[in-house]
C-alpha cells in the first residue's frame, strides 16, 4: 500500500473511531481543535518540507480567513459559508502578491519578512477596530449546516458537528497535500529543496514555484482559520499573533517535518499537551516549553519518525 | 557546419579579480569541443556563464544564433541547453526514479489543479516520464536503483544520474562538467561511450574533463585555458603539440613525473 493510502487510512480511522474514547462532549470540541490546526499545519509542511522555505506569519492568513468569516456576512450580507471560501481566495490572492517580493529572500531573511507580515495583519485586525472592533474580538455568524442536518435527522450538537465537519476538511486537506507530493508539481517542489541550483538547470520556473507553494499553504491555513471562527462563533486578532504563527511552525516540526501523518501528529500533540498540563497550573507554560525542548533535543527527526523507528527497531 | 552554441569575448570579474577573460569558441551539432586547463584555469566560470548560473561582465552567448547570455538557467533549459556539475546536485532525499523523473520536468508540467486533484490527465503525464525515466536510467545502468534514495549511490553512479537526469531534457546543447571525475577505468569507459553517442544523435557537447586520455579520445576540438584566459585551441593532435599548452597545462605533470622518478 502506498504512503498516500497509508496515510489517508489512519486519519481516517482515527477521526472515525475517536469519538468512541471520549468521556465526555468537551472532547469533542479538542479533537476538532486538533484537526484545525492540522489542516493549517499540513499546508505548511507543503510549504517547509516539500518547497524547504519557511513561514513565521502564517497565522496571518489564518486571521483572513477568520475575519472573512465575521465581516463578510455583516457588511455585505454573504453566507459565512461562502464567506470562507471568499476569505480562502482572498488569502491566496495576498500570499500572491507579498510572496512576490519576499520569496526572494532565503533562510533567515525569508523568516523575518514573513514574520512581518503576519505581524502587520493582527496590528490591523487589532487597530483597525472601525471595521474589525478591535482587540477584543468579534462574533461570527453560525454556518447553518447543522439545522439543515437536522432537518434530514442527523442531530449533532455544536461540538459534535465541528468535531466531524473538521475532521472532514482535513482529511480532504491531507488528502490534496498528499496527491500534490506525488505530482509534477510537488516533484518539482522537492527538487527545488534539494537542489535550487539543480532544479533551474532543468527547467524548473523556481520563483513561479515557491509562490504556489506559499499561495497554497495560505489558503489551508486560511480555511482553518475560517473553521475556527465559525465554531467558536468568535474570532479575535490573536488568530493572526506571532504566538499562532510559532505554534503551527512548532506542530509541524515537532511532529515530525517530514509527513503530512507527523504534522497531524505534532498538531495532536501541541493541540492536547497545553489540555492536559492544567492541572499543573501556573507550571503549565513552562513544561509545554520543556517537552518541546526534550523532544528537539532527543527526537530531533520529530515524534512520528522517532517512535515509528524505536517501533521498528532500527538503530539508526 | 552550423553553429548551436557561439560564445564570444566571455568574461567575468570577482571583485576586481578577472576570473575568465575573453574566451570565444564554437559548437556544432553531434560535436564535441572539451574545455582543459589547470585547476582554477576558469572552466568551471565558463561553464556558469553559459549556463546562466553567473552572468559574465563582458561577452555574449548565442544559441542557435540568438543572444542568451546571462539568461535564467531555466529558461536556458527550455531552449534545450543543459549541463550537469563538478561537485554533484542531485537530489539526495528523492529517489533515483523521482531523481530521474525531475529532467522530464518541462515535458511532464500541467496545470496546477490537476496536480492537486490527481486528475487523470496528470497521471497520464507522470506515467509518461516515469516510463522515459526508467529507460533513461537502464542506459546509464541504473535501473535496479531506481527505487532506492539518491543519498545512497556511489559517486561514480551518482554521477551517471545526473547525466541521465540532463539527458531527460533532450537538450541540443549538453554541458558536462567532469563527468568521469571519480570514476574507475570501467565507469570512465562507459561514461566515454555514452557522451560518444549522444553526440551521434546530433547533441552539442560541450566537456571539461581532467580525464586526458578521454579528452584526446573523443574530442573534436580543444579549448585550452589558463588563468582565465583561452591560450591555445584546435585538434586534439595539436594541441597535445602547442608548446604553451605543454607548458601550462601538461608540462608541470610532466616535470613532477621526471621529479618523482
Amino acid at each position: 500500500m502506498t504512503t498516500k493510502r497509508v496515510t489517508l487510512l489512519v486519519l481516517a480511522i482515527l477521526v472515525i473511531i475517536s469519538p468512541f474514547f471520549f468521556p465526555s462532549n468537551f472532547y469533542y470540541r479538542i479533537g476538532s481543535l486538533i484537526f484545525v490546526n492540522g489542516l493549517s499545519v499540513i499546508g505548511l509542511v507543503i510549504l517547509i518540507v516539500y518547497a524547504g522555505q519557511i513561514s513565521l506569519g502564517h497565522a496571518g492568513f489564518a486571521g483572513i480567513g477568520g475575519y472573512a468569516c465575521a465581516l463578510l456576512p455583516a457588511h455585505l450580507g454573504l453566507h459565512p459559508g461562502l464567506a470562507a471560501i471568499v476569505g480562502a481566495v482572498l488569502s491566496g490572492g495576498i500570499a500572491w502578491l507579498v510572496g512576490r517580493p519576499i520569496l526572494r529572500l532565503r533562510g533567515h531573511y525569508l523568516a523575518i519578512a514573513t514574520l512581518g507580515f503576519g505581524i502587520l495583519v493582527s496590528m490591523v485586525l487589532a487597530n483597525e477596530a472601525w471595521l474589525t472592533k478591535g482587540p477584543d474580538g468579534i462574533e461570527v455568524p453560525d454556518l447553518g449546516l447543522r439545522d439543515v442536518l437536522e432537518l434530514v435527522g442527523i442531530d449533532l450538537s455544536n461540538s459534535q458537528f465541528w468535531y466531524w465537519f473538521s475532521g472532514l476538511v482535513m482529511v480532504l486537506g491531507a488528502w490534496v497535500a498528499l496527491n500534490l507530493y506525488d505530482s509534477p508539481t510537488g516533484r518539482a517542489l522537492r527538487a527545488l529543496h534539494g537542489s535550487e541550483i539543480a532544479a533551474r538547470t532543468v527547467g524548473i520556473d523556481v520563483t513561479r514555484l515557491k509562490l504556489q507553494a506559499f499561495v497554497i499553504s495560505a489558503v489551508y491555513a486560511s480555511l482553518a482559520g475560517s473553521l475556527l471562527a465559525l465554531q467558536n462563533k468568535f474570532i479575535t486578532p490573536d488568530v493572526a499573533g506571532f504566538m499562532h504563527s510559532i505554534e503551527m511552525v512548532t506542530m509541524a516540526v515537532l511532529g515530525g517535518a517530514a509527513s503530512v501523518l507527523g504534522a497531524f501528529f505534532g498538531a495532536a500533540i501541541l493541540t492536547t499537551l497545553p489540555q492536559v498540563l492544567t492541572i499543573f497550573q501556573e507550571y503549565e507554560q513552562i513544561l509545554l516549553g520543556l517537552v518541546m525542548m526534550l523532544v528537539m533535543i532527543f527526537m530531533r527527526d520529530g515524534l512520528l519518525p522517532s517512535i515509528l523507528r524505536a517501533i521498528r527497531g532500527k538503530d539508526k | 557546419m552550423t553553429t548551436l552554441l557561439e560564445v564570444s569575448g566571455l568574461g567575468i570579474t570577482f571583485g576586481g579579480l578577472k576570473a575568465v577573460n575573453d574566451v570565444g569558441f564554437r559548437v556544432s551539432p553531434g560535436e564535441i569541443v572539451s574545455v582543459i586547463g589547470p585547476n582554477g584555469a576558469g572552466k568551471t566560470t565558463l561553464f556558469n556563464m553559459i549556463s546562466g548560473v553567473y552572468t559574465p561582465s563582458t561577452g555574449t552567448v548565442k544559441l542557435d544564433g540568438q543572444d542568451v547570455t546571462g539568461m535564467d538557467p531555466y529558461l536556458l533549459a527550455r531552449r534545450g541547453l543543459s549541463r550537469t556539475f563538478q561537485n554533484l546536485q542531485i537530489f539526495q532525499t528523492m529517489t533515483v526514479l523521482d531523481n530521474a523523473i525531475s529532467g522530464f520536468h518541462l515535458q511532464e508540467k500541467g496545470p496546477l489543479l490537476a496536480d492537486l486533484l490527481h486528475l487523470p490527465s496528470m497521471r497520464r503525464r507522470a506515467a509518461a516520464a516515469e516510463a522515459e525515466a526508467r529507460g533513461l536510467l537502464e542506459r546509464v545502468r541504473l535501473g535496479n536503483a531506481a527505487e532506492k534514495e539518491a543519498s545512497a549511490l556511489s559517486y561514480g553512479a551518482l554521477k551517471r544520474l545526473e547525466i541521465a537526469r540532463a539527458l531527460a531534457l533532450k537538450p541540443r546543447v549538453l554541458l558536462l562538467d567532469e563527468p568521469a571525475a571519480g570514476c574507475n577505468a570501467v565507469e570512465t569507459e562507459e561514461i566515454d561511450h555514452l557522451i560518444a553517442e549522444v553526440a551521434a544523435s546530433g547533441v552539442a557537447i560541450l566537456l571539461v574533463e581532467h580525464d586526458m586520455k578521454m579528452v584526446m579520445r573523443i574530442s573534436n576540438h580543444i579549448v585550452v585555458l589558463d588563468h582565465g584566459e583561452k591560450i591555445a585551441e584546435g585538434r586534439p593532435e595539436e594541441v597535445s603539440r602547442n608548446p604553451k599548452v605543454i607548458e601550462a597545462y601538461l608540462g608541470t605533470e610532466a616535470q613532477e613525473e621526471a621529479t618523482h622518478a
